[in-house]
């Protein structure tokens, strides 16, 4: 049955960067419908993981695979990976001076649905459709009308981010850190959007330092990241768990990777 | 053939018949033949029926040009160009044209195609035959017979010597005089044609003026002049397109263009300029050393410099302002790209003489490959502009790390009540920024070409709708293969 296919299947990763060896065999599946959430120290790999499903370049992939879809992920080019569904929230949102939201999201929108074979929205569509995602995540639309997260306020990159993804509806969205930095009203506001992109056929990933986003958006799995490995999965107590005790168990705290 | 026996005949009767051109006979007629000197400057002169004033203008500046060298301030590297090695005056023979598109360098109609040039059009552009399309020879005068409808005059710069002399001969060479540097007035001496524009007293003109020109024959340098003059309380808008095919070697075009606004007028010119820009390798390409001036001569006068620079090996230009009359304005907007191994080093002069000028000086300039783009802009405030005002704002974007992008203002102020403002950026396009776009789906190269387009957009705003989406695509085009 295609529903047995995961949607993502990461075997055995490891990864290097300039010559370091930060991911060193990440195992991770995960299946339409599903949320799971990655935790883990400062500098334990998990942009890392991000960056390398989206096929950023300057990391070496020195052994393992990840499959998306049944097909050899590692193997597309980082636009196409998008294209295919593939959505990632930046922990850090790049500003790109002199496009304006709007543009750059039709644009964008409108790759994907060439891709999927959709015609291509038209400026009013596309205006209706913004229009609706923005009411949903209560985002200013001059917010939108200006240059892509120039000058934004930290919180309102991640906002803008998820504002992203719920245009663009991806089939698999991982979110690194989009609920850093956002005040309480806001990170509620973040996760009902996150919550109304649940679907049966749609994978979420949440990168996050704090359970308090998932009193929210509740995983169905949560991932430790240690050393480059997930050290332990487990299910929504493991969060609370780790709030309570720290990384320690793990061999690598916070402090540890300081220097 | 027929253009021959012409040109003989027009020789023999310019200099009846006892001007001694060895050449006339055994030459191709198509060509003056390579090389300058006296006799090929009056040559140009007979062949086009110049009067006498004429011809003795061209042979004044062609013994100034002699004393002169070539200026080498610019920071552009080339070899050291044969003067005597090109053509100074060409009309394309039949059997050089191609005939059919088959014939045409794919990677040229290509080039026509996404520029969504019409198949006539690009016929033309690639050397194929069709009617009336020849270098040196005249320009495309559409609606002519509307516009003199309104007393405007558009016209050939050849033709208006025949039909409007007076004009002419008041306003040739008053804003960039004869002897103004080493191009201008080698272009004084040997202009092939160019265009001429003169809109009466209080007339709007109705529609955009625009021309192409077209440099087809080989080691043909192309010297055109164009001159255009807006009555008191008149209004044109202007516009240039440039596009030659591909050769090999290097090209000289040095052109001059003249503008003067009398009071309450005002003249927008813009240009498109997309001349072969070289190889990947940096082989071939134009060398575009252009002399573009205008004099704000009236009160309350206007002039207006939109220009999108995006081909040529090398661009050496600098549309400038004199703003004589009280209360005149000055605009320069630039859009100049370097890609590969082009170079260019442009920007504007604004001289600030009367009362109350301003002058608006914006540009941006994107170095990609491994090209180089340097503003290059002077500011001048004499004694008696008192309140005059300055605003430049110079931005830089350069892609990848082999190229550059430099900014070289001179400001000189003489009146202590003037204000002048200055402004610089340079970024680069990072691999943050484009991993950012291509994870929302877009290649490298539409992101490259939304952020370019995002950063010249104060500029492209001040085209002719029609122009500024021509120059949107060519700004991707000349761009294409930025990024490995
Ligand atoms: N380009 C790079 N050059 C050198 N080291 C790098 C580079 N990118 C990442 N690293 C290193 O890889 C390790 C993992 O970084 P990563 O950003 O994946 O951590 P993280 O788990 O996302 O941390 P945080 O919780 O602070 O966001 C860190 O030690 C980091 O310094
Ligand atoms: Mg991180």
């Amino acid at each position: 049955m295609a529903k047995k296919t995961p949607l993502l299947e990461v075997k055995d990763l490891h990864v290097k960067v300039e010559g370091k060896n930060i991911l060193r065999g990440i195992d991770l599946t995960v299946k339409a419908g599903e949320v799971h959430a990655v935790m883990g120290p400062n500098g334990s790999g998990k942009s890392t993981l991000a960056h390398v499903l989206a096929g950023r370049e300057g990391y070496e992939v020195t052994k393992g695979g990840v499959r998306f879809a049944g097909s050899d992920l590692l193997a597309m080019a980082p636009e196409e990976r998008a294209r295919e569904g593939l959505f990632l929230a930046f922990q850090y949102p790049v500003e790109i001076p002199g496009v304006s939201g709007m543009n750059f999201l039709k644009s964008a929108l409108n790759e994907m649905r060439k891709h999927r074979r959709l015609p291509e929205l038209d400026a009013m569509d596309f205006l209706t459709l913004a229009r609706e995602k923005m009411r949903l995540l209560e985002i200013d639309e001059k917010l939108i009308q200006r240059a892509v997260n120039v000058g934004f306020s930290g919180g309102e990159k991640k906002r803008n981010e998820v504002f992203q993804m719920a245009m663009l509806e991806p089939r698999l969205a991982v979110l690194d850190e989009t609920d850093s930095g956002l005040d309480i009203d806001a990170l509620k506001i973040v996760a009902n959007g996150v919550n109304s992109m649940r679907s049966p056929d749609r994978a979420i990933i949440l990168i996050t330092h704090y359970q308090r986003l998932l009193d929210y958006v509740v995983p169905d799995k949560v991932h430790v990241l240690a050393h480059g490995r997930i050290a332990k999965s487990g299910g929504r107590k493991l969060a609370l768990e780790l709030e309570k005790k720290g990384y320690g168990a793990f061999g690598q705290s916070a402090a540890s990777v300081a220097a | 053939m027929a253009v021959a026996s012409d040109t003989a005949k027009t020789i023999e009767s310019a200099t009846g018949g006892d001007y001694k051109y060895g050449f006339v006979t055994d030459i191709d007629m198509d060509f003056a033949p390579r090389g300058l000197n006296e006799d090929i400057v009056r040559f140009i002169s007979a062949k086009k029926n110049e009067p006498d004033w004429l011809l003795e203008w061209r042979l004044k500046s062609y013994r100034r040009w002699l004393t002169m060298t070539e200026p080498r301030w610019a920071r552009v590297r080339y070899a050291a160009i044969d003067y005597q090695a090109a053509y100074y005056y060409a009309a394309p023979k039949s059997t050089e044209l191609l005939d059919s598109l088959d014939e045409v360098d794919p990677e040229l109609l290509r080039t026509y195609e996404k520029l969504g040039i019409p198949l006539e059009e690009q016929k033309m552009l690639a050397g194929v035959a069709v009617d009336a399309v020849f270098d040196s020879v005249s320009v495309a005068t559409t609606y002519k017979e509307k516009l003199a409808e309104e007393g405007i005059i558009f016209c050939s710069f050849s033709e208006a010597v025949q039909t409007q002399p007076e004009l002419v001969r008041k306003y040739l060479g008053s804003v960039v005089p004869y002897s103004d540097n080493f191009y201008a007035t080698l272009n004084s001496a040997v202009f092939s044609d160019g265009s001429f524009v003169y809109i009466p007293r209080g007339v709007r003109c109705p529609m955009e003026l625009s021309t192409y020109f077209r440099i087809n024959a080989e080691n043909t340098g192309q010297f055109e002049r164009t001159l255009v003059i807006a009555d008191a309380g008149s209004y044109v808008s202007y516009l240039e397109g440039c596009t030659a095919p591909m050769r090999d070697e290097n090209q000289l075009h040095a052109a001059v263009v003249e503008l003067v606004a009398l009071d309450d007028a005002q003249i927008k010119y813009s240009t498109v300029q997309n001349w072969y820009p070289g190889d990947k390798d940096g082989k071939g390409g134009i060398f575009n050393f252009v002399t573009k001036r205008g004099a704000c001569r009236g009160v309350n006068s206007k002039i207006s410099w939109t220009q999108i620079e995006t081909g040529s090996a090398i661009t050496w230009k600098y549309p400038s302002c004199i703003l004589q009359g009280d209360n005149s304005v000055g605009e320069f907007y630039s859009v100049a790209v370097t890609n590969n191994h082009q170079q260019a080093d442009t920007g504007t002069k604004m001289i600030h003489i009367g009362k109350n000028t301003r002058s608006t000086i914006i540009t941006k300039g994107i170095s990609a490959g491994k090209g180089q783009n340097t503003y290059r802009g002077q500011v001048k405030i004499l004694p008696g502009a008192d309140g005059a005002r300055n605003y430049t704002q110079c931005d830089a974007l350069l892609i990848g790390d082999q190229c550059g992008g430099h900014t070289i203002p001179y400001i000189e102020v003489r009146n202590p009540t003037a204000h002048v403002e200055h402004e610089a950026t340079t970024s680069k396009i990072s691999d943050d920024q484009l991993f950012y776009c291509m994870q929302r789906g877009l290649s490298a190269e539409d992101a490259i070409s939304m952020i370019v387009n995002g950063f010249c957009k104060q500029v492209l705003m001040e085209l002719p709708m029609e122009f500024a989406v021509e120059a949107q695509k060519l700004l991707d085009i000349s761009l294409e293969g930025s990024v490995g």
